[in-house]
C-alpha cells in the first residue's frame, strides 16, 4: 500500500499541466525519431581516444620492425 | 630436508635460471632484426588465406582448417604478449595499444594481401592506401 502513496499524493494540478507539455511537444514535431537508412557500423573500443594513437605510433611502429616474424 | 637446504637448492636454481636466461635472449636480441616469418604463416599471408585485422591481430579469410588456426593463434598469442609488455612499458591499455598496432599493420600490408576495412568486411591491398579507421595516424 505504501509503494502507491506517492501516485496517490500527486497533486491533482499537476496532471493537466504535464499532460499539456506532452501534447504541445507532440504537436510541435520535436521529437522525431528516424531509422537510419545506413547500416549501423559498431565503432571497435569506441573509448580509445586518438591522442592515444598518435602517441603510441611511433613505439608500436619500433615494436612492429624488431619482431617482423609475427607481423 | 632442511630450510637451509631449500633456500640453497631455490637460490641455485635462480641463478641456473638467470644463466640460461642470458643465453637465450643473447642470440634473440642480437638477430633482432633479421627474423624472417614462418613459411607457413608467409605462404598464408601471400595467399590470402590470413588478414590483418583493425584490433591488430591477425584473421583467418574464408576457410578455417586446424593447420591454418594453428598458425594464426600461435602469431596471436605472440602478438598479444608482445602488445602487454610494450603497453605497461608506454603506460597505456593492451586495447589501445594492439588497435594502434593494427593501425600500422594494415599500413604496411603489402599489395594482395588482405585487411580488415572499418566496416569489418575483408579487402585486399591495393597500391591505393587501405581503408583504416578514422583515428588511425597518419
Amino acid at each position: 500500500m505504501r509503494l502507491n502513496k506517492p501516485t496517490a499524493g500527486l497533486r491533482p494540478k499537476a496532471v493537466p499541466i504535464v499532460a499539456a507539455t506532452a501534447m504541445a511537444l507532440t504537436l510541435a514535431g520535436c521529437i522525431s525519431v528516424n531509422a537510419p537508412e545506413e547500416p549501423i557500423v559498431i565503432e571497435l573500443n569506441i573509448n580509445i581516444r586518438q591522442e592515444v594513437i598518435y602517441r603510441l605510433a611511433a613505439d608500436a611502429g619500433t615494436t612492429i620492425d624488431e619482431n617482423a616474424d609475427i607481423f | 630436508m632442511t630450510l637451509s637446504d631449500l633456500r640453497r637448492s631455490f637460490a641455485r636454481n635462480l641463478f641456473g635460471g638467470m644463466v640460461a636466461c642470458a643465453m637465450l635472449a643473447g642470440p634473440v636480441a642480437g638477430t633482432a632484426h633479421a627474423q624472417a616469418r614462418d613459411p607457413a604463416y608467409d605462404a598464408a599471408r601471400s595467399a590470402g588465406k590470413v588478414g590483418e585485422k583493425m584490433d591488430g591481430y591477425l584473421g583467418i579469410v574464408g576457410q578455417e582448417s586446424a593447420e591454418l588456426r594453428r598458425v594464426v593463434n600461435d602469431i596471436n598469442i605472440k602478438r598479444r604478449a608482445l602488445y602487454a609488455q610494450r603497453a605497461q612499458a608506454a603506460n597505456a591499455t593492451l586495447q589501445e595499444y594492439a588497435l594502434t598496432a593494427g593501425c600500422l599493420a594494415i599500413l604496411r600490408t603489402a599489395p594482395g594481401e588482405k585487411y580488415q576495412a572499418p566496416d569489418g568486411s575483408w579487402q585486399t591491398r591495393t597500391s591505393q592506401p587501405p581503408m583504416r579507421d578514422s583515428r588511425c595516424p597518419a
